[in-house]
This record gives C-alpha cells, sequence and structure tokens, in this order.
C-alpha cells in the first residue's frame, strides 16, 4: 500500500484518537473500548454494504458467530483463548460463505429479507439451545480464561490498548481491501453490477469474497468482544445488532474508510446520554435513521468528502 | 384430554390467530402490493391499534365493556391509519418509495413508534376487557358398546368471544376484497399496481393513491389487533411477532395476490400454532423463517421480482 494522502490521513486520525483515549477520564475510557470494539464490527459492514453495495440485516449472525464461536469454546469446552478466537473467527467466515452462497442468488429486498431470516433462524437456535448459551440472559467468561498470548484483558488498561489496535487493523484492513483489485471490482459492482458483469469480471465471486471478509472481520469484533467484555448473550444476535451496524455506517459515511469508526462513536454517545433521562433510549436510534434517510444519505464523512476533501477513501 | 379433543383444541386456537394474521397480512401485502416497498414497521402498527384500543377503553370505562371495544374497534383503526398516512407524507414519499431506502427509513419508523409507545403507554402488558365472554362447551363423538355417543370433554371449549374474531375477520377480509374487485378505488389500486406511469398518464394521482394504501394498510393491521387485544394484552414490544409472519405470509403467499396471501395465513397460521401446541413456538419460528429464506431463493419469481427494480 502505497503511503498516500488518505493512507496518512487514516494513521493520524489513529494516532490522534489513541491520544485522546488515553486523557479521557475512566468512565468514557471504558466506552471507548467497547465503541472501537463495536467499531471494528461496523468496519465490517461496511466492506458489504458501503463498499459492494449489499444491504444485509443479517449481520448480528455473522457477529454473534464470533462472539459465540469464542465465548463456547473458551468458557464450557476450556479452549485456550488463543484457539478459541481463531475459531470463532473461521465460525464467522464459514456462515459468511455458506448464507452467501445461498443468499447471493436473490438481489436488492430479497436479499435483504433471505440474511435477516437466516440471521432469526440463528438468533432463534441460540435460544433453542439455552442450556447451553443460557438464551438471553447469557453467561459470563470467567477471568482466569479471559488471558490472550499471556496478557490478561480483563484489566481496563490493555481494554482499551487492545481495542485501538483491533480498530487501527481493521480500519487499515479495510483500506488495503478496497485498493486491492478486488475492491475496485466490489465498488464497480455497487455502481453498476450489469456493467461490471459485462466487462468480464466475476460479480458472484467478488460479492462472496466481500461477503466472507465482512463475515470474519465481523466475527473477529464478536469474538474480540466476548474476551474482552467477558458476556456473552442473546440480545447480541438479535435484529437490534444487525440494524446497528447499518445505523453507524450510514452515520459515519457509506464507503468511507473512517466514517463506521465516528459513526459507533456518536451513535454510542446519543444513546448513552439519552438513557440518563429516558428507558426510551431507542427513540434517538429510530429518530437518525429517518433523519439520515431523509437528509444526510451519504453520511458525515461522505458530506465531508463530496463537499471538501474529495481524496477521502 | 384425548388426543382427538386436544387437537380440535388447538385447531380452533390457532384459527383465532390465523383470522388476526390474515387481516394483518392482508395490510402488509396491499402496501407491498400496490406500492412495492417493503413497511418494516407494519407491526408497529398493529402495536399501535392495540395500545389505543387499551386507551379508549380505558376512557370510556363509564359504559359497558361492550361499547368502549364498539368505539375502540371503529377508532383505532382510524387513528393508525391516519398516523400511517402521516408517515407516508412525512418519511416514505420523500425518499421516492426507492425500495433501499424505503427499509431504513421505516426501520426509523419502527423505533419512533415502540420507543414513544413506551413512553407514554408504559413498559407494562394492559388487558382489555372483551366485550362479551361467554364460554360455550364442544361436544365430541366416541365409540362405545352402544355404537356412536356424544360427550363433553372436560376443557374443550372456546369463548363466543373468540368465534366472533374469526366472524369479524371473515367478514373484513370479504369487505376489502369487495373494495378492490368491484369498486372505483379497487379498480384505481389495481391499475396503479400494474402499471403506475400508465395509471399517471390516465390521471390517477399515484401519490395520493400511495398515501390512502398505506394508510389502509396500517388501518388493516391495527383493526387485527383490537380483535386480539381481549385475548392477548397490549403491550409495547407486542409489534415483532406479526410483523415477521405477516412478512412469511407475504412472500408465500404472492406478490400482488389477495387470495395467495389468504391461503399462506392460512397455512401459516394453523401449522405455526399447531407445532407451537404440540412442538416448541421457537422451533416453529425457526422452520418457518428457513423456509420464507429457501422460498426467496429457489422461488423468487412471482414473489419479490417484480418488486425488486
Amino acid at each position: 500500500m502505497s503511503m498516500d494522502r488518505s493512507v496518512l490521513f487514516n494513521i493520524g486520525l489513529l494516532l490522534a484518537l489513541l491520544l485522546v483515549v488515553l486523557a479521557l477520564p475512566e468512565y468514557h475510557q471504558g466506552n471507548f473500548a467497547r465503541i472501537m470494539v463495536l467499531a471494528c464490527f461496523a468496519c465490517a459492514y461496511n466492506i458489504s454494504f458501503g463498499y459492494t453495495g449489499l444491504l444485509s440485516l443479517g449481520h448480528a449472525m455473522f457477529f454473534s458467530a464470533g462472539l459465540y464461536g469464542v465465548g463456547l469454546t473458551v468458557q464450557l469446552l476450556e479452549f485456550p483463548s488463543e484457539i478459541g478466537f481463531l475459531f470463532g473467527i473461521v465460525c464467522g467466515l464459514v456462515l459468511a460463505v455458506a448464507v452467501g452462497l445461498l443468499a447471493l442468488r436473490t438481489t436488492g429486498v430479497s436479499f435483504m429479507i433471505v440474511t435477516l431470516m437466516f440471521s432469526q433462524a440463528f438468533f432463534l437456535t441460540v435460544l433453542l439451545f439455552g442450556e447451553f448459551t443460557r438464551g438471553d440472559e447469557g453467561f459470563v467468561i470467567s477471568q482466569d480464561k479471559r488471558t490472550f498470548l499471556g496478557i490478561d484483558l480483563s484489566s481496563d488498561d490493555t481494554r482499551l490498548i487492545v481495542s485501538w489496535v483491533l480498530i487501527s487493523l481493521c480500519v487499515l484492513g479495510c483500506q488495503v481491501v478496497v485498493r486491492s483489485r478486488l475492491g475496485k471490482v466490489l465498488v464497480a459492482i455497487r455502481e453498476n453490477e450489469e456493467r461490471t458483469q459485462m466487462l468480464g469480471f466475476n460479480v458472484f465471486r467478488a460479492k462472496l469474497s466481500a461477503l466472507a471478509i465482512s463475515g470474519a472481520m465481523a466475527a473477529l469484533a464478536g469474538g474480540a468482544y466476548s474476551l474482552l467484555f467477558g458476556y456473552v448473550g442473546a440480545t447480541f444476535a438479535s435484529v437490534q445488532y444487525s440494524i446497528f451496524p447499518l445505523l453507524w455506517v450510514l452515520l459515519g459515511g457509506t464507503g468511507t474508510l473512517i466514517g463506521p469508526l465516528i459513526g459507533t462513536a456518536l451513535m454510542f454517545y446519543l444513546i448513552d446520554i439519552s438513557s440518563e433521562f429516558t428507558t426510551a433510549y431507542m427513540l434517538v436510534a429510530g429518530i437518525v435513521l429517518v433523519l439520515l434517510t431523509l437528509y444526510v444519505p451519504e453520511g458525515i464523512v461522505g458530506t465531508i468528502r463530496r463537499r471538501l476533501a474529495p481524496w477521502i477513501q | 384430554m384425548e388426543l382427538g379433543p386436544h387437537i380440535l383444541l388447538a385447531l380452533l386456537e390457532s384459527a383465532v390467530s390465523t383470522a388476526v394474521l390474515a387481516l394483518t397480512a392482508i395490510g402488509l401485502a396491499l402496501v407491498f402490493g400496490i406500492m412495492r416497498v417493503v413497511n418494516v414497521a407494519h407491526g408497529e402498527f398493529f402495536m399501535l391499534g392495540a395500545v389505543l384500543a387499551w386507551w379508549i377503553t380505558d376512557q370510556l370505562t363509564a359504559f359497558s365493556p361492550a361499547v368502549g371495544f364498539a368505539v375502540a374497534l371503529v377508532l383505532s383503526p382510524l387513528l393508525v391509519g391516519a398516523i400511517a398516512y402521516a408517515s407516508d407524507r412525512i418519511v416514505i414519499n420523500r425518499v421516492d418509495y426507492d425500495p433501499e431506502r424505503t427499509i431504513v427509513a421505516t426501520v426509523g419508523l419502527l423505533y419512533i413508534f415502540q420507543q414513544i409507545s413506551l413512553m407514554t403507554f408504559g413498559p407494562d402488558a394492559r388487558p382489555v376487557e372483551p366485550p362479551f365472554n361467554t364460554r360455550l362447551a364442544i361436544p365430541w363423538l366416541e365409540i362405545t358398546e352402544q355404537g356412536w355417543a356424544v360427550y363433553w370433554p372436560w376443557g374443550l371449549s372456546i369463548t363466543s368471544y373468540k368465534l366472533a374474531v374469526i366472524a369479524i375477520s371473515i367478514v373484513l377480509l370479504i369487505g376489502v376484497w369487495l373494495v378492490l374487485s368491484k369498486t372505483r378505488y379497487g379498480l384505481i389500486m389495481r391499475a396503479t399496481q400494474q402499471d403506475k406511469d400508465i395509471a399517471q398518464a390516465f390521471g390517477i394521482r399515484i401519490e395520493r393513491v400511495y398515501g390512502l394504501v398505506f394508510a389502509a394498510g396500517g388501518a388493516l393491521a391495527a383493526m387485527g389487533a383490537v380483535l386480539i387485544v381481549p385475548i392477548q394484552q397490549a403491550h409495547y414490544l407486542m409489534g415483532g411477532d406479526p410483523l415477521l409472519l405477516s412478512f412469511i405470509v407475504v412472500i408465500l403467499g404472492g406478490l400482488g395476490s389477495l387470495s395467495g396471501t389468504l391461503v399462506a395465513a392460512a397455512i401459516i397460521g394453523l401449522s405455526n400454532g399447531m407445532i407451537a401446541v404440540f412442538f416448541s413456538p421457537t422451533l416453529a419460528k425457526i422452520l418457518a423463517t428457513l423456509l420464507v429464506a429457501l422460498v426467496l431463493i429457489w422461488r423468487p419469481a412471482g414473489l419479490f421480482t417484480r418488486s425488486s427494480r
């Protein structure tokens, strides 16, 4: 990857983020650890939705495949966390390829509903096996199992650094993907699928690759979440967690590398602040979704890119 | 109870939920068939119908439950229809009925309606008193040494209200069919569905039709909800299941096919009820959702292809 303006911009922003989070008070550091891991999930969603134009409403299943793939193996089967983590990512990858092979036979609204239905079936399966998964209530991963390569993930400081490393890897990893030959084909598919096919590209394979990368990265986020925060629950497999990444990406800017992180952070704080006043905090999410569709379809970074800085990737 | 009466009881109970599902699904099918958009907030119109029914009957406790319920049955769908009409004007019309943007916007509306209901109606489930509720025992035949004999199994009964729900739903569904097939409004709607550009060229105000169809879809869901609320209580999260089941019904039934939607509602409603009684409701839902996904993948023709651009 050549070191041009866009790469330096992202690296600069990530370093600035590190300085800011290190200077924050403890409460906000805890929030940002969560935000950065969830932003990895948003980056994953952005690969399929933002760059390829696949509107999926089923990404909760990939995130929770990682979450449960790691959580169940580490807590119940007592796998070492490193093996469990790899297993979780493989779970997300395999599930994404399997779902992709079926769902990518459809497009548009049908694709959205098929992914929603598969994800719903996954969620219900988690509830059906409540004996192991403990359903909505979820289970806790005991502290002694949450060491990774000798690092204790349960302490606040390492959690912050590890989540920063993860989001940096995801943002720069996405940049590598977007700049690769595959990435260019994906954008071409988003802009005009028929024309891309006419030019001789294997559209199905490219979309499947996008979904596989997206699913594996979402599972990475889910697996990291379970090890860092020590909790695994069915809420993360519910429809709400398929809608969240859509909301984060739309707010930050679809098809921008740094947008998902900004969208996740803003939405997290909007919900955090409103939940101090009311239990109906999801009202904010609804209002933001409607306003975004009506007035800011490109999101924050997308609008900045169009108005000020066309070189942002 | 023996197996035979038990199955009959399960069938009767599922027939009640099937009737309500048919009303709700027809509302979604109208919107989907004519406007070619998926309304993810449809379940919330159902929920609003139920919550408003509770509110209306609560205001009218001075009168008999029958009066309160009758007012709710008329007023609640009208109010929900007005809310749906406003949603179309303020939001969906302004994204130009683009299929994907409409989905995102209606997901937003879903949370707005659900959370406003949580803020005003509260987190508790609340009951509505049925207008009449006589328990009717049902006879069963069995073979004895003297031949066939009629007896009344213990527990095999249905309330008069549940029978009324089935009857009212059937009347309403016939009404929808009459409006669509015999009236000028129905003709305009069908013309819009078949080719909106040609319809527009003939002087039909498409946007007005869309607004009214969206309102009618919401009102039908609300009617189903008012009917079910004396059996199940009103709750701000009750919109999820009707949405999922209506989706399943509309997809299996096929686009723009009213009779297909009704047949699918009968199959899904009855089988869902039966599987839920004899096996686990979760398993029933897993099977239904997977079935829908597979139908969409392998039989998309006549289901979604005409809608998704």
